[in-house]
């Protein structure tokens, strides 16, 4: 059973986002990591970057899969996590806590559009 | 065999001041090359004699695998045999020592084989011209996709920027449309593993005006046959798109079918899986690309000369060879040893479409998963007793597929010999496991961390070197 | 009965039974009766090999080998008899792609090794495990720029770059979205003052030039690189593999991006392929980069092993996002680049190069002494350089036709000659002979 966080939103396209004031930490979920299986490599925005939402903004590949990253809000990065240009396979490890960008929300309004735990959970069962 | 010395990296034989070459003496004067064009750094090539050189790629070749060694039954590949003849012919001095750019008429022979090689192709497949540009099935993909655009183009009909797929296309079929400047649509597969006419008819209503064509293989990537070809041509003709047709699954076409009578109007073909030219551990090929009467004016330029006229030289050789009375039974053979393996596996393997196929099917791993033996491990133990792997975890469709290809070269004791190991393989899966799941044992080497070398890649000497000093 | 198909009438029998058809027209039930085919393809009859020999020997004898001082892109080089010999080891022949790394060890060696050796030979990072040739490379690196380039679909090319490369990236271009824009050249080189007058208008991913460039003169780019990374734009060289033994590099100039032929490393002309396109560029652009990687590892049992790796760049697992659409490299024609560069090595490579730079720069100085030839462009060229005729070229090409010569590629009102390790002083001077009637 993939694992799943109350309190952050999900994406279709298996990203979260975990809202701290005005900013967004974006990664990928439990389902995505697994799906994956061994992250080789993560293909990282810059800060200052402009994301869209629902355009992408990077990648995460595997051995056997590269996935595109779907952001699901709009905003400007403001950090990216450098230490998954060393060890990516922390994504593995723990999703959540290794999130891949920070970014600075320029409408809250789209996180309305985003799937809650339960709705996630549901969304994976299908 | 002396693998140990000579087996490893020629960089790892090299000794400064050996030389492995003999060249003319230089009997011009002042001639010297000015410093200031130059190089600063010499390149680190390696210094060997000539026998060091041939030992180490002759102990190399030692741990390779070729269709002359075994059975190789890779589904969408068509290992067939090589003709040692088609070698022979290839390496006549009177075509390898012409320049490209040579006139017209000191290459009458080059150009007549070209154009008798296009007329066997035209007849094979009932289109009118074929370009041969193309240097491989991908390139013949992207120039076939090129001519579609242009055509659409040309009408000013520019809004065409859309191909259908089905669903079970292989990767190179989107990743040639992006190339393209074009967009895919995949279109869904039936449970039988066809195209769904019905999906296929809300596409073309839904997107009509914006279809340039529909990429597809006949028969698909299962091995099955498109029985309702005629309709699909039709639809996406009636919408104003055209038919193009992924030439990979040729082979069991030959004796039963051609592709321009399919409703195909743009093809290409693999002359090293249909024509019998080596692989070569992964090239080169050539992917000449055949239109049907009109659509000859809009072949792009892909490549600056006549092809790959060395591997072109082998598929006539080929031709020749088959002549006419044996080319129209390469499909059916091909067919029956494929039919043959299927329906001797199907009660220990799980076979999803259980229906006559072409020269190719797909298993989806063992009927029994119950100790955990997936595909990747089965093929890992196919190689133990002496067998190439089939194609694995394509397509996409099935999540353990195994397709398999024996083309019709292939004795009846070959297929005999592996459907017993394959049964053999179902029955360790069962009584040990383990043995199965770190398969392969008698390799030069096991299974390889792709982690490790996707993670950090370590891609030239240099870089080994640098590596090891840290 | 055919000698490439086993089945006797007994295997056919038993196969078909199993299988539950009765003959080998059932197979095909499946296929609809109006687009069967049946009866006889429109091809010549079966022939046996003493007949296929027959055909070729009289094709061939309508093919006249000539002495070649041609190059434009495709040279006469010496190829070594190992190669042929080794590359004919049915292993290395009949091999498939090496996606199974346990059986395949061959492969994924010498395409290592081919890789190292084209990484020193451009003196860049990183290589590729080929591509399938010098025109199809350069729009692949014409492809990548965009890519990499972040909304900027601005390549800029030389107009001194080779027609024939010019017309494939114009093919590729118009397709996928690319707006080339060509660098004036002054005086038989590229305008440096033009190049940054394009690139301060903005938009570039990326810059094109050839070393040496079509006319065959070694160009002077000090400053390129710089000029282009100040715009943020990416610089690919585009050089004939064998010269750079010697000349400056394209890592030594800068480049981002090292792309050409291989063919000049020992492979025969065979009337334009199989050639052998490569690949190279700066560690940071590795992820970008299409085609077939083959990288180091280890294996289960802690030996050192090889295997194709970053994949997940490929259309197999990309499909539409792929870096490109390449399935096959030229794996075969990479051997025997790899099995020429062992031979020939460091000091052979440098004394062939040697010995085509000598005999261009002597058939340069012998025709300038005629009188009736000048060098077109003032400029340092290494084995090939373009002359203007005094009098009529095309009857003079002719006539070094009739005298078993390929004088060169005609270029407006000259000749554009190349020399090779081949050709000899003798066949030099029979040429210049030929041209002073």
């Amino acid at each position: 059973m993939a694992k799943v966080l109350e309190g952050l939103y999900y994406s279709e396209s298996h990203e979260y986002v975990r809202v701290e004031g005005e900013y967004g930490y974006i990664g990928i979920t439990d389902y995505a990591q697994n799906a994956l299986g061994n992250v080789v490599y993560v293909d990282m925005p810059e800060v200052d970057d402009e994301v869209e939402v629902g355009e992408e903004f990077g990648a995460v590949e595997s051995v056997k899969a590269a996935s595109d990253l779907i952001s699901p809000v709009s905003g400007t990065v403001v950090d990216v996590n450098e230490v998954l240009g060393e060890e990516p396979e922390l994504i593995n490890k723990d999703p959540y806590e290794n999130w891949i960008i920070k970014v600075e929300l320029s409408d809250k309004g789209d996180l309305d559009n985003l799937m809650d735990a339960k709705a996630y959970v549901a969304f994976c069962e299908k | 065999m002396n693998n140990r010395l000579y087996g490893n990296l020629i960089f790892e034989l090299s000794k400064e001041g050996r030389k492995g070459y003999s060249l003319p003496k230089n009997r011009y004067n002042g001639y010297e090359i000015p410093k200031e064009l130059c190089r600063a750094e010499e390149a680190a090539l390696p210094e060997c004699d000539e026998l060091t050189v041939v030992r180490h790629y002759t102990n190399l070749s030692n741990n390779n695998f070729g269709v002359d060694t075994g059975f190789y039954p890779l589904g969408s590949c068509t290992m067939k045999y090589n003709p040692k003849l088609n070698e022979e012919m290839a390496a006549l001095p009177q075509f390898q020592n012409l320049h490209p750019l040579q006139p017209d008429h000191t290459v009458a022979g080059a150009r007549a084989l070209t154009a008798l090689l296009e007329r066997s192709l035209c007849a094979l497949t009932g289109l009118a011209h074929f370009t041969f540009k193309p240097y491989a099935g991908a390139h013949g993909e992207l120039t076939g996709l090129m001519v579609i655009d242009n055509y659409h183009r040309s009408r000013g009909d520019l809004q065409r920027k859309k191909v259908i797929v089905p669903d079970s296309a292989h990767g190179t079929n989107p990743a040639s449309a992006a190339v393209c400047g074009l967009e895919i649509v995949e279109v869904k597969s039936l449970s039988d593993g066809t195209v769904d006419l019905g999906d296929l008819q809300r596409i073309v209503a839904e997107q009509g005006a914006e279809i340039a064509a529909m990429m597809m293989t006949n028969p698909n990537t299962l091995g099955l046959f498109e029985t309702h070809i005629p309709e699909i041509a039709k639809l996406i003709h009636d919408c104003g798109g055209l038919m193009y047709y992924d030439g990979a699954n040729l082979n069991p076409m030959l004796g039963a079918c051609r592709p321009g009578d399919m409703g195909f109007d743009v093809m290409h073909i693999n002359l090293h899986k249909t024509f019998s030219t080596p692989h070569g551990g992964g090239g080169p090929g050539a992917g000449p690309v055949g239109v049907r009467e009109g659509l000859q004016e809009f072949f792009p330029v892909v490549s600056p000369y006549h092809g790959n006229f060395g591997v072109m030289m082998r598929a006539y050789a080929y031709i020749l060879s088959l002549g006419r009375e044996h080319v129209k039974e390469v499909g059916p053979l091909a067919t029956l040893n494929a039919n043959y393996i299927k329906e001797s596996l199907k009660d220990v393997y799980e076979l999803p479409i259980d229906t006559m196929c072409c020269h190719e099917f797909v298993f989806d791993g063992l009927k029994d998963k119950s100790t955990g033996v997936t595909t990747m491990d089965v093929a890992k133990r196919l190689l133990d007793y002496g067998y190439h792997a089939p194609t694995i975890y394509f397509p996409l469709l099935f999540h353990e597929s195994l397709m398999i290809e024996p083309t019709e070269n292939e004795s009846k004791e070959t297929l005999d010999g592996f459907i017993a190991v394959m049964r053999q393989i179902a029955e360790e899966a069962k009584t040990d496991p383990e043995l199965v799941k770190s398969a392969p044992h008698t390799t030069p080497i096991g299974r390889v961390d792709d982690v490790l070398a996707a993670k950090h890649p370590i891609v030239t000497f240099r870089q080994m070197k640098n590596e090891c000093s840290d | 009965m055919f000698k490439y198909f086993p089945p006797t009438q007994e295997d056919l029998q038993e196969m078909m039974a199993k299988v539950g058809v009765n003959s080998l027209d059932e197979l095909y039930a499946q296929i609809p009766e109006d687009i069967r085919f049946r009866g006889d393809y429109q091809l010549p009859s079966e022939m046996s090999e003493m007949e296929v020999r027959d055909v070729f020997a009289k094709l061939g004898s309508q093919n006249r080998q000539l002495t070649c001082f041609a190059g434009y892109g495709v040279y006469d080089h010496y190829t070594p008899s190992v190669i042929p010999s080794l590359l004919s080891r049915s292993e290395l022949l009949t091999s498939y792609t090496p996606y199974q790394a346990e059986i395949s060890q061959g492969t994924l060696h010498y395409i290592f090794e081919y890789q190292s050796m084209m990484a020193e030979l451009t003196g860049m990072d990183i290589s590729n495990a080929s591509m399938y040739d010098g025109t199809t490379a350069a729009a692949e690196a014409m492809m990548m720029c965009v890519a990499a380039g972040k909304k900027q679909n601005k390549v800029l090319v030389s107009a001194t770059v080779n027609p024939k490369t010019r017309e494939v990236l114009e093919t590729y271009a118009l397709h996928h979205g690319v707006e080339l824009v060509t660098i004036a050249a002054a005086d038989g080189v590229t305008s440096r003052q033009n190049l940054e007058a394009l690139l301060a208008e903005g938009g570039v991913a990326g810059v094109m030039v050839q070393q040496p460039n079509a006319y065959g003169i070694v160009e002077d780019y000090a400053g390129f690189a710089e000029a282009c990374h100040a715009q943020k734009a990416l610089f690919v060289m585009d050089s004939v593999a064998a010269d750079l033994a010697v000349l400056k590099t394209p890592g030594e100039w800068g480049a981002d991006i090292a792309v050409g032929d291989g063919q000049s490393l020992g492979i025969p002309m065979q009337w334009g392929g199989p050639y052998v396109g490569y690949m190279c560029c700066t560690e940071k652009l590795i992820r970008k980069m299409p085609g077939r990687i083959v990288g180091m590892t280890r294996d289960n049992r802690d030996q050192r092993a090889f295997v194709l790796t970053l994949q997940a760049r490929e259309q197999h697992i990309r499909r539409q996002k792929a870096t490109s659409n390449i399935c096959s490299n030229q794996s075969l024609m990479a051997l025997w680049v790899t099995v020429y560069l062992s031979l020939m090595g460091k000091q052979g490579m440098k004394e062939a190069a040697e010995l085509s730079y000598a005999g261009a720069h002597y058939l340069c100085d012998e025709l300038l002494k005629t009188g009736r030839f000048q060098l077109v462009y003032d400029k340092p060229f290494f084995n090939e350089f373009y002359v203007r005729y005094d009098g009529d070229a095309d009857t003079l090409y002719q006539r070094f036709i009739e005298g078993g010569i390929l004088g060169g590629v005609r270029l407006d009102d000259g000749f554009l000659f190349a020399v090779t390790e081949k050709r000899t002083k003798e066949e030099i001077d029979n040429l210049v002979k030929m041209a002073a009637l």
